[in-house]
């Protein structure tokens, strides 16, 4: 029954995705959306209910003499979690996105495209072979793209589109060889003998690097992370499921599922450490510069990822994931808050927002507890799983240990600050444009998918405390639910960040932040990026394409010019006139006697 | 060195000496009459060599229709009567590939045959040579025939006056 | 005898021949210059019936028969084609046949 119910979660919105593709009004695609996700989301609660002990189960779908491979389904405890997250904001998104999608008329297959992306990463959260993961993983990459793309008339939106498919890609390749060391070497992809079968250190070390690459593009971590702010360019509710809930969690997710391989691979462990300590800080630092609230919580989001990576990197799997379902939870929350405040005063940037906290009540009380979770204030969902991750840190005690800590320590200062900030600057203080003063609270099928996260958002904290809960979480989890001492540096960190945010804003300058202009561009990586990969490829792709035009093609077209060529000039010989023919005709035969004369001589 | 050593050398000698002129003259009608010395010359090569059927053949055919003709076509294709000087094509490649194949066949002879002594032929051949044709080499001879007669239907087509005008 | 003259004979005669084909400049005079390469030939013929040992005798002299009708053949119709030549062109110059169609 519990297989049943794990498969599905993904099968449902799959087939609402492929009937979806066909449809066209705009009543029958939300409904069998909605219908569809909800299926899936009901069957994640069950499952999460029902489910007292792992259990897996597939068929063979692949048999090479060497390989197999399977396709089927295997739940345990963060599987059921998961789902659970993906089921619930995937539902979100879908009542929200009827709304905030009313003027346009491409729904349908807008809605088809969610669910589609719903199925996949339903795949990737049971899939019980590393083959059928991956199939789930690049369908996501491939919804993403398609859903960053989904506004025509924005001049950016394909650019981004693309700039998210090449990125993840690359990480991607990584992530294939990784999974095809492992598979190679167990001789099967199904996930529970690969987490079985002994590796030699070597092989181990290699796979993990290889699926930290996919880790590293999907999750976006230095120096994959450039395409989470430009994705942005989608609508926002699609940043809220994508970009902020599930797929960028995904590869924490397979980490923590393929924890036992990365806990005997130290030097992956190192690299995951050192990626993470500059991705935390790295996106707190840009987040506090921005001028777009959407590229606020983008930035914000590849800082967080960092903090499930470093949890991973200190071996602490299990407080990876509570920070990943309160993150889930907090940050699908602000980015549809953030919709609601865009589709109110019709424009992204802070600068013309302002107190609207009076017009938009119940968004303000939404939001601030989203913000007071991300900046891990105590009682919010973050203050519990940000705690875990930092005594995780500190217990590891070694080089990663430290150097995770001391990242996450600065990382909440600095995250203290910009939410604070963004808090301030959106919905405090006085209305800056017209449109801020006419904002109001947007219908209800945008205000309720909000005010519904803002409850986990709140109280997911709450679930550390929780045995069974803790158990869910998987191992390494042991810091869940326990306050410290030590909570204290943190706690002082975050309200010391707010603190100066707060006085920053009311002396007006707020939005002067030191070394803006770095910070807005992220230390200048996307250019970096693009002359150091981008313009080395193209400049290659334009190389082959030009010898591929010339050489090539020019050596098909060549005979056919040179056989023509060579046709005139023969015919030209063959024009001869009569003394120039006769020359050659007795010229001919004078040499030819020479020539049998010769060969006699030489014989 | 026989007696019909020394004559096959005086009858060469003429005939290339002739032949020379034949192709070296600056006078058409010139040319025509070594054309006949040269013809003659050999003629009684033939007959030296013990040909007599075909010495009197060729003096027949070649020097008396040959030459006859080749003169009324000098006549008809108004040919100057006294020297011209336009007659002559750049010479380097007639006397690279002339005097290649001249000379070339030439020394092959002579390193072939040497200074071979053979008995003389015996006359009388007409008898013989008519036994052969006839016998051996009697469908050639008929096909010749059939030639001589599309040679004749050819000329006669090929020189109406009325090819060229366009209707 | 020494055959060996007669052949000399004949390849100067050959030589000659060639020469004139390539080095006249008037149709008449190259088929003059044909006919000394004709008789060359002929002479090697008739020249290597005293020298060959054949099975059948005088076959030398008979190809050299019929050389020579073939010659006469060829000069008959040579002719027709150069007076035909002459009348179209006015001229029987080698080298002044044009090859393309004159518009």
């Amino acid at each position: 029954m519990n297989v049943a119910l794990a498969a599905a979660m993904p099968l449902a919105p799959l087939a609402a995705a492929l009937v979806g593709f066909l449809l066209r009004s705009r009543r029958s695609a939300a409904a069998l959306a909605i219908t569809a996700t909800s299926a899936a989301l009901l069957a994640a609660v069950i499952l999460a209910l029902r489910f007292d002990k792992p259990v897996s189960d597939g068929y063979r779908a692949a048999d090479f003499v060497d390989l197999t491979v399977e396709f089927g389904v295997r739940v345990n405890g963060p599987t059921t979690l998961m789902a659970l997250a993906v089921g619930a904001v995937a539902l979100a998104v879908q009542v929200y996105s009827v709304t905030y999608l009313r003027d346009d008329d491409r729904y349908a297959p807008y809605a088809a495209q969610v669910s589609l992306f719903t199925a996949a990463m339903m795949t990737v959260v049971v899939a019980s072979d590393l083959v059928q993961l991956l199939i789930g993983w690049e369908v996501m990459g491939i919804c993403s793209y398609l859903l960053i793309g989904h506004d025509r008339r924005l001049p950016e939106a394909p650019r981004a589109a693309v700039k998210a498919f090449l990125v993840t890609r690359v990480g991607d390749v990584g992530f294939l060889l990784g999974i095809a060391v492992l598979g190679y070497h167990a001789g099967t992809f199904r996930i529970d003998d690969v987490l079985a079968h002994d590796y030699t250190g070597a092989q181990l070390t290699t796979a993990c690097l290889l699926l930290l690459a996919g880790v590293a593009g999907k999750s976006a971590q230095f120096p994959l992370h450039t395409w989470l702010p430009d994705a942005m360019a989608g609508p926002t509710p699609i940043s809220a499921l994508i970009h902020a809930a599930t797929m960028v969690a995904a590869g924490v997710y397979v980490v923590t599922q393929l924890f036992p391989l990365f806990a005997q691979a130290p030097a992956a462990l190192t690299v995951l450490a050192v990626m993470a300590a500059i991705t935390m800080l790295l996106g707190a630092l840009a987040a506090m510069a921005q001028a777009d609230i959407k590229r606020v919580l983008a930035w914000s989001t590849v800082s967080q990822l960092g903090y499930m990576t470093g949890a991973l990197a200190v071996k602490a799997p299990g407080t990876a994931m509570f920070h990943l379902l309160t993150h889930a939870a907090f940050k699908a929350l602000l980015f549809l808050a953030a919709g609601a405040v865009i589709h109110a005063v019709g424009s992204n940037l802070i600068s013309v927002t302002g107190g609207l906290r009076r017009s938009m009540p119940a968004t303000f009380a939404a939001t601030t507890i989203g913000l007071a979770a991300l900046a891990g204030l105590p009682p919010f969902s973050g203050f519990w799983s940000k705690e875990a991750i930092l005594a995780a840190a500190m217990d590891e005690g070694t080089g990663p240990g430290w150097l995770v800590y001391v990242a996450g320590a600065a990382t909440v200062a600095l995250t203290g600050w910009y939410a604070t900030s963004l808090w301030l600057q959106v919905f405090l203080g006085r209305p800056r444009s017209p449109a801020a003063d006419h904002a109001h609270e947007p219908g209800p099928a945008m205000r309720y998918p909000v005010l519904l996260l803002a409850v986990p958002a709140a109280l997911l904290g709450f679930a550390g405390l929780a045995g069974g809960f803790v158990d869910r979480l998987g191992p390494g989890a042991e810091e869940v639910g326990h306050l410290s001492a030590a909570l204290v540096v943190p706690l002082g960190l975050a309200l010391a960040g707010a603190a100066v945010a707060w006085v920053m804003w009311r002396r007006g300058r707020a939005a002067d932040v030191p070394a803006r202009a770095l910070l807005a561009d992220a230390f200048h990586l996307d250019a970096v990026q693009a002359a150091v990969v981008s313009r080395p490829v193209s400049a290659l792709a334009g190389a082959v394409r030009r010898a591929d035009e010339t050489a090539v093609d020019g050596a098909v077209l060549g005979t056919g010019a040179a056989a023509l060529r060579s046709g005139t000039v023969l015919a030209g010989a063959h024009r001869a006139a009569l003394p120039r023919a006769a020359g050659a005709a007795l010229g001919g035969a004078l040499l030819l006697g020479l020539a049998a004369i010769l060969l006699e001589w030489v014989r | 060195m026989t007696a019909a050593d020394v004559l096959l050398i005086a009858l060469g000698a003429i005939a290339v000496g002739s032949g020379v002129l034949v192709v070296t003259t600056k006078h058409l009608v010139r040319a025509g009459l070594w054309l006949v010395v040269t013809l003659a010359a050999v003629a009684g090569a033939y007959l030296v060599l013990g040909a007599e059927l075909v010495a009197w053949v060729q003096v027949l055919l070649y020097v008396g229709a040959v030459v006859i003709l080749l003169l009324f076509a000098v006549m008809l294709t108004r040919a100057p009567i006294g020297a011209s000087d336009d007659l002559d094509r750049p010479r380097w490649p007639g006397v690279l590939i002339g005097g290649g194949a001249g000379l070339g066949l030439a020394a092959l002879f002579v390193a072939a045959y040497g200074w071979m002594k053979v008995p003389r032929p015996p006359s009388g051949t007409a008898e013989r040579l008519g036994e052969q044709i006839f016998s051996v080499w009697v469908l050639p001879f008929e096909v010749v025939g059939v030639l001589l007669l599309a040679a004749l239907v050819g000329a006669i087509v090929v020189s109406r006056p009325d090819i060229g005008a366009r209707r | 005898m020494h055959p060996v003259i007669a052949y000399v004979i004949a390849a100067l005669l050959v030589g000659l021949g060639v020469y004139g084909i390539l080095a006249r400049r008037n149709a008449i005079l190259v088929l003059m210059a044909v006919e000394l390469l004709l008789n060359g030939v002929n002479l090697v013929l008739v020249a290597a019936d005293t020298t060959v040992k054949a099975a059948l005798p005088a076959t030398g002299q008979a190809f050299a028969l019929f050389v020579i009708v073939l010659a006469a053949a060829e000069i008959g119709v040579g002719l027709a084609i150069v007076l035909q030549l002459y009348r179209m062109r006015r001229s029987v110059a080698v080298d002044e046949v044009p090859l393309e169609r004159v518009p």
